[in-house]
């Protein structure tokens, strides 16, 4: 078989193997299902909430494309005035570091606070601990143009804002849609968390109240669903990534 | 005749420099309308400093520059650049490359839109002028270094700019190539009538191309020599295997011999 059927054929070979070993494990060693749950006993109970679980997925998602969204406007917007000003990069470094650095569970408190109990803390914790990376990345790419072709267009009397637009910006995306995976990722772990803690509807308000009634089974389930939601928007952001930014995926590491 | 380009007594200092030695001192320069000139110097020797003096994007701590009678207070907007480097745009293709000088310099800027087609035969015209016909739809990541270089040309050129500077456009080629680049350079010169300023390390090729060569000496650069190049002109490649042509060159390298071993 060619290289290229196998590295195809890889991800699906690992996947099945690493679910029957495991459906292998539980039943040899008898494992109680309170506490690892066999593949088989999770895709039952997958089923069987189905509908349950397809509600709160829909609300999952929605929340997270709402605060990933916002973190992406908001995050170039950030990252394109970082990027061209040096004073205010320097000046607003520390802030920016300092709030990143904040777990941003502790922030749903003051989000209820504010908003109460709700869709708005779930967006926003989404929203705070997915803006980061964007802003960063942006934020990089702009402030690395080649002094060369700073030189070329400033001769020919361009603006800051020439630059930033005609260079900084293109020159950006392919860092800004790599951070857009880093970012969809951690916009889900905001949405799951923000639901945990402040919301009646959601996987994560799902799973705090199926392990509150120590239901085994339908805290499993809810896992699978949000691994495989969160499979899905990243494949979708690297596809964007892909087709937005050709040009910058010509090496043959990449290939 | 007054001169387009004359730099007069320039010192500059960088002000990032930390020993606050200046990058070139009491540098004096002039180089006429349509005229090629070329600067070399030993390595370090202000050569770029004297580009962006020369097109404002630095203004000097002491002495004056003045281009096409205007002393130079911000950039210059009439001045076309190309360096060792080629900076094509990645993202663009060849053509879009080499168009991108029209959106940023008036009355491009505003026509360009309305006049994409006149515009872009322009560009078409440049690239056949330098041996790139029909490449304008590749991405400048498919050419080779010396196809980029020639690029990097037509968009120097493609705002006809009236004073080109050149910062070692050929100085990353291999030796065939360079003197392929040579010639389209020497007829780039003679069919646009544009003042060319061109810095290089490679004696034979002020030589072949420019009208008048400046030695600089090493940090901080002054103009220790300046030699008026007698060749007629059109020039062919061949005059570089002359007699006359060795000795201007042998000349030239013992100016800088003796620039190197001041400093």
């Amino acid at each position: 078989m060619k290289t290229k059927n196998k590295l195809a054929l890889a991800p699906w070979v690992f996947t099945i193997a690493f679910f029957a070993l495991w459906e292998i494990f539980c039943h040899v060693l008898k494992i109680s299902s309170f506490i690892l749950p066999a593949p088989s006993t999770i895709l039952w109970a997958v089923w069987e909430y189905r509908n349950q679980l397809a509600y709160h997925a829909m609300h999952t998602l929605w929340m997270t494309l709402a605060g990933f969204g916002l973190a992406v406007g908001f995050g170039l917007l950030l990252g394109m005035v970082l990027g061209s000003s040096r004073l205010i990069n320097a000046g607003t470094y520390p802030l920016l570091v300092g709030f990143n650095s904040i777990p941003k569970v502790a922030v749903v408190p003051i989000l209820v606070f504010w908003f109460g109990v709700g869709w708005v803390p779930p967006v926003m914790t989404a929203f705070l601990i997915s803006f980061f990376p964007i802003v960063v990345n942006v934020a990089t790419g702009i402030a690395t143009v080649e002094p060369e072709m700073e030189d070329v267009l400033r001769a020919l009397g361009a603006s800051k804002r020439d630059i930033v637009f005609k260079v900084g910006v293109p020159r950006a995306m392919p860092y800004f849609f790599g951070s857009l995976k880093v970012a969809i990722t951690l916009a889900y772990v905001g949405s799951v968390i923000g639901e945990q803690n402040a919301s009646n509807v959601g996987i994560g308000n799902l799973l705090t109240r199926a392990s509150a009634a120590f239901e085994v089974p339908l805290v499993w389930a809810a896992l699978v669903v949000l691994a495989v939601l969160g499979v899905i928007m990243y494949a979708i952001t690297a596809y964007a990534e892909r087709s937005m930014t050709g040009w910058a995926q010509r090496s043959q590491m990449a290939a | 005749m007054s001169a387009f380009v004359d730099i007069h007594d320039v010192t500059h200092v960088y002000a990032r420099v930390e020993d606050g030695l200046p990058a070139v001192q009491n540098l004096n320069l002039k180089v006429n309308e349509g005229e090629f000139a070329a600067i070399v110097g030993p390595s370090g020797c202000g050569k770029s400093t004297l580009m962006k003096l020369a097109t404002g994007l630095q203004f000097p701590r002491e002495g004056t520059v003045i281009v096409d009678g205007r002393e130079v207070g911000a950039p210059v907007k009439l001045a076309g650049m190309a360096f060792q480097n080629p900076t094509m745009l990645p993202w663009r293709t060849t053509r879009d490359n080499i168009l991108l000088p029209l959106e940023i310099v008036e009355p491009h800027r505003s026509r360009l839109r309305r006049h994409k087609a006149e515009y872009v035969a322009k560009a078409e015209r440049l690239l056949a002028q330098v041996g790139l016909k029909g490449q304008g739809d590749k991405f400048p990541w498919q050419l080779s270094g010396g196809m980029q270089q020639r690029a990097s040309l037509c968009r120097a050129l493609i705002h006809e700019p009236k004073l080109l500077m050149l910062d070692e456009p050929f100085g990353a080629l291999d030796s065939f190539t360079r003197e392929e680049l040579w010639c389209v350079m020497h007829d780039l010169h003679a069919a646009q009538k544009v003042t060319i300023i061109l810095v290089t390390h490679d004696l034979r090729e002020a030589a072949f191309l420019s009208d008048r060569i400046f030695c600089m000496s090493a940090r901080p650069g002054r103009i220790v020599a300046e030699r008026e190049v007698e060749f007629p002109r059109p020039r062919d490649i061949e005059i570089t295997y002359t007699p006359e042509f060795s000795s201007l060159v042998h000349e030239l390298r013992s100016h800088i011999a003796q620039a190197r071993q001041a400093a």
